[in-house]
């Protein structure tokens, strides 16, 4: 129980989310409308992605400092989380915006900010991938890990600054900005957004634990 | 501790003049480059509209300089690279590599700019604003590609890493340069660049801290 209260706590939150979503009333808004749900489903998508970068570059730092391994595992399992929800969110995202804005692409700050994201991590797994020292690859990547996000974090601010973005909210758009989100999706908005990250490190620690295993048993092979 | 940088800049400055082929290279790929796009938009002087002409112009700098400074960290073996690391320290190797392709970079984008006038007509209204900017992206790239440099030399099959791990981390820069440069090629009032310029120095400061602070887990390596 001690050490496995998140999970349950993941599952609560994320059936909660699913129900309450679906069904809770939501304000009417126009052009909106029902679509409003996607904000328990896929703005929290972006909120789960930042965090576990930050959790990422958090154990890349620490693996630079102390040099171990497990640090460097739960760097890149972080990360490969996140990159799952930032493509879950950019999906999901397009299909939205097919029937609202009526293409699956637009030159939105944050559509653009998103893919530039993922090319940077999608780059970062090239970088892994292309060296084969386990230190040295753990070492450099986490550099540029850290580097990356040290470019990316400007870029989310700067990006949305040129154009206007036609994200609700944005622009006088209709929709969930500081003043017109309503109490009762924050009820639901919220916790999804702790049970979403939750199921992510979930994700994280599971492929973590399959990690070392591997890496054991290769020992194990090594050594007989 | 400038000292040695100003030594080691020297010694860069003088490396590069003894093979010249690398530089007279790079300064041939910025012609040959801005030729082909000239015969390729068929456009004479003026054809070309503000929005491409700029566009077009930075994509140009953006990859000769990825090019330029993507042989920082190889030209160099390994014993030679032994020596350094036994004789200066990794934080002034990274700060002069940075300000040498700095230099590299502005003199690229100077040359540039200037056959990308004399073949497509120079639009530019606002010229100090326009070379000030050459100067701040010129800055913000060779502080971004030296690092990604350093971190793609460690691994094989450079060529590919190097761009695919620079594009994202200069994009920002980018864009603002274009931005600034935008307004200043259409002569507009100078107040309106002033918080874009501070953003561009801003982003320059943090990718240059961020590779201050990073390269010497690099070095060590």
């Amino acid at each position: 129980m001690k050490t496995y209260w998140w999970k349950i706590l993941a599952i609560l939150l994320l059936a909660y989310t699913i129900v309450a979503g679906l069904l809770i009333e939501v304000p009417r808004l126009p052009i909106l409308n029902e679509t409003i749900r996607a904000l328990f489903f896929h703005v929290t998508m972006w909120f789960g992605m930042l965090l576990m970068l930050m959790v990422s570059v958090y154990y890349g730092v620490k693996h630079l400092r102390t040099g171990e391994l497990r640090y460097d595992d739960l760097a890149v399992e972080f990360t490969n989380t996140a990159i799952l929800f930032g493509v879950v969110g950019i999906s999901t995202g397009m299909i939205w915006a097919k029937f609202t804005w009526g293409d699956y692409w637009t030159n939105d700050p944050k559509l653009n900010a998103s893919a530039i994201g993922l090319l940077m991590y999608f780059a970062y797994l090239v970088l892994r991938n292309s060296l084969t020292d386990v230190y040295q690859r753990a070492k450099i990547s986490a550099v540029y890990s850290i580097f990356a996000f040290a470019a990316f974090i400007p870029l989310i601010f700067i990006l949305p600054r040129l154009t206007d973005s036609l994200h609700p909210g944005n622009g006088g758009n209709p929709g969930f900005n500081a003043y017109d989100m309503d109490s009762k999706l924050r009820t639901v908005f919220y916790p999804a957004i702790i049970g979403w990250t939750l199921l992510g490190a979930w994700i994280s620690t599971l492929r973590v634990r399959y990690r070392r295993l591997e890496r054991k048993l290769e020992d194990h092979l090594i050594n007989q | 501790m400038w000292k040695e940088i100003i030594l080691l800049v020297k010694k860069e400055a003088v490396l590069e003049w003894r093979q010249k082929y690398a530089i007279n290279g790079i300064l041939l790929y910025v012609v040959s480059t801005i030729f082909v796009a000239y015969l390729s938009m068929g456009a004479g002087k003026g054809n070309l509209g503000v929005p491409v002409w700029n566009a077009l112009y930075w994509i140009i700098i953006l990859f000769s300089s990825v090019n330029a400074v993507a042989k920082s960290f190889v030209q160099e073996h390994q014993g030679r690279q032994l020596y350094y690391y036994m004789i200066a320290s990794p934080e002034a190797i990274i700060l002069s590599k940075t300000i040498y392709n700095t230099l590299l970079t502005l003199v690229l984008a100077l040359l540039g700019y200037l056959v990308f006038g004399l073949v497509f007509g120079n639009p530019v209204a606002d010229q100090p604003l326009f070379l000030l900017n050459l100067l701040l992206g010129a800055i913000g790239f060779s502080a971004s590609l030296t690092m990604v440099s350093a971190i793609a030399s460690k691994a094989s099959n450079n060529g590919t890493l190097m761009a695919i791990l620079s594009f994202p981390v200069l994009i920002p820069i980018l864009l603002m340069a274009i931005q600034v440069s935008k307004n200043a090629i259409d002569g507009l009032d100078r107040e309106i660049n002033l918080d874009k310029i501070l953003t561009l120095l801003a982003i320059n400061a943090i990718v240059a801290v961020s590779s201050y602070i990073l390269f010497p887990y690099l070095w060590r390596s």
